[in-house]
């Protein structure tokens, strides 16, 4: 193997790692924000239920490594320029607290690369539209109608409850419906990385075309991904636990519920969706399925904002890396230089005001403003 | 450019009615649990029923929930 190969799978690694932080939210934003879990014990049942979650399925590995690029036409050079990008735009947004999608800029990454080292026909542009871009667009709004529905009726049924009971029932119910969204982020998302890897395999004939994951790549993406999720990304907890709506175990509850549904279904069926952008859409939707229930509408737009940005932003990094790397060993070196000094400034940036597990919860609940159904 | 409507769509409905359906049922069975609350608490409001109907009743709903999300989750893994 190759100097290059191994080097582009050690960036795939710590790009799953990213993932892994950058995504703990996901699973237990809302638990840890309605107290069902302590965010220490949040973070690690996230891990190890990543990794396991990371054995059950292949799916979506294939739809990576055998349907976004030509696998001919690219080398494992474009493959790290590409992971270079998705890697900075996940610690960039990981800085602003925003739960952007580690897909999305895994996938954009990957795209500028390509676009740059072999042209726009080595790209497979039918397959990213019909098994990224669409599911990325429509995952999100199915999960938030879910959600919504969900939510509205279990406070239509809980209404005749004992108060107690409801929310001491909910938030136990929680640590499943979490523990549920954890599984499924780490089907869904280490199967990414899996797919990166398989496919740089490929591309040196280590693998033949079409061929799933070796057992070595299924272990080691899941570590990276447990090990990063176990650490916890706290910024983006905060964002989504707390500036979102005022989260009430119910909410957790069904929000957790309509995210597992949606990821696990999908990941079953190929479809490689972004778990974040999945549940931040269940987040919003249960907060309106509340009845008074406030969503702060102005944290969605920046959301949106970021979530738009994403895959144009890591492709052009991707694109950038992947053309400095493309000149040769030196090229390569100074991409990595390059991205090491940007992570270790953003990683220095996020010392200023560091969010952790001691304050994750330390921010005022949201006014109510507009929503009720 | 084929675009596979057919499983976006069972996506959608899978999602919806498997979530739909265990928080709807975890909510049965914790309603139906607050009967055993009101039983010992004299000023609350009366209970839908009795303790031993109440638990029996989250119990059935609890099993049913769990029956979907193994189901679930053996569909996959199988």
């Amino acid at each position: 193997m190759s100097v290059i190969v191994i080097a582009v799978i050690l960036t795939a690694l710590i790009f799953d790692f990213t993932n892994g932080f950058h995504d703990t939210a996901n699973a237990m934003a809302t638990s840890i924000a309605t107290g069902a879990l302590r965010p220490k014990v949040a973070v690690i049942i996230a891990g190890v239920l990543n990794l396991i979650g990371a054995f059950l399925s292949v799916e979506v590995a294939k739809t990576i490594s055998s349907g976004l690029v030509d696998e001919a036409k690219i080398t494992p050079v474009v493959i790290f320029g590409g992971l270079v990008g998705a890697i900075l735009w996940n610690l960039l947004t990981w800085l602003l607290g925003l739960p952007s999608s580690s897909s999305h800029a895994l996938f954009g990454g990957l795209i500028g690369a390509t676009w740059v080292a072999a042209g726009g026909s080595a790209i497979k542009f039918a397959g990213v539209v019909s098994k990224v871009l669409l599911p990325l667009v429509l995952s999100p709004i199915v999960a938030g109608i879910v959600a919504l529905t969900a939510t509205y009726l279990a406070y239509r049924i809980a209404r005749r409850g004992e108060e107690g009971t409801i929310t001491r029932g909910f938030r136990i119910s929680q640590i499943v419906s979490a523990s549920m969204v954890a599984l499924a982020h780490g089907t869904n998302d280490a199967q990414k990385t899996m797919g990166v890897i398989t496919l740089t395999l490929i591309t040196v004939g280590a693998l033949p075309p079409d061929a799933g994951p070796p057992l070595w790549v299924i272990a080691t993406c899941g570590l990276a991904i447990a090990l990063g999720t176990s650490l916890g990304g706290w910024r983006i907890i905060q964002t989504l636990g707390k500036r979102i709506s005022d989260i009430q175990s119910p909410q957790g509850f069904a929000a957790e519920t309509s995210s597992a549904a949606v990821i696990l279904v999908s990941a079953h069926l190929g479809f490689a969706l972004s778990t974040t952008q999945v549940c931040t859409g269940s987040i919003f939707g249960a907060g309106a399925g509340r009845k008074l229930a406030g969503v702060q509408w102005g944290v969605a737009g920046r959301m949106a904002l970021a979530w738009l940005l994403t895959l144009p932003a890591a492709a052009v990094v991707g694109a950038l890396a992947a053309w400095v790397a493309g000149s040769g060993t030196a090229g390569t070196i100074v991409v990595a230089v390059v991205a090491l000094a940007i992570a270790s400034g953003i990683y220095l940036a996020s010392r200023r005001e560091p969010v952790n597990a001691n304050n994750v919860n330390d921010v005022p609940a949201p006014q109510p403003v507009t929503v009720g159904v | 450019m084929s675009i596979a409507w057919g499983s976006l769509l069972v996506v959608f409905i899978v999602s919806f009615g498997s979530a739909v359906a265990v928080v709807v049922l975890v909510a049965f069975a914790l309603v139906a649990l607050s009967g055993r609350a009101t039983a010992t608490t004299p000023d609350s409001r009366p209970a839908l029923m009795t303790a031993g109907t109440g638990t029996a009743v989250a119990g059935v709903c609890l099993v049913a929930a769990a029956a979907i999300v193994l189901y679930g989750l053996y569909i996959i893994v199988a």
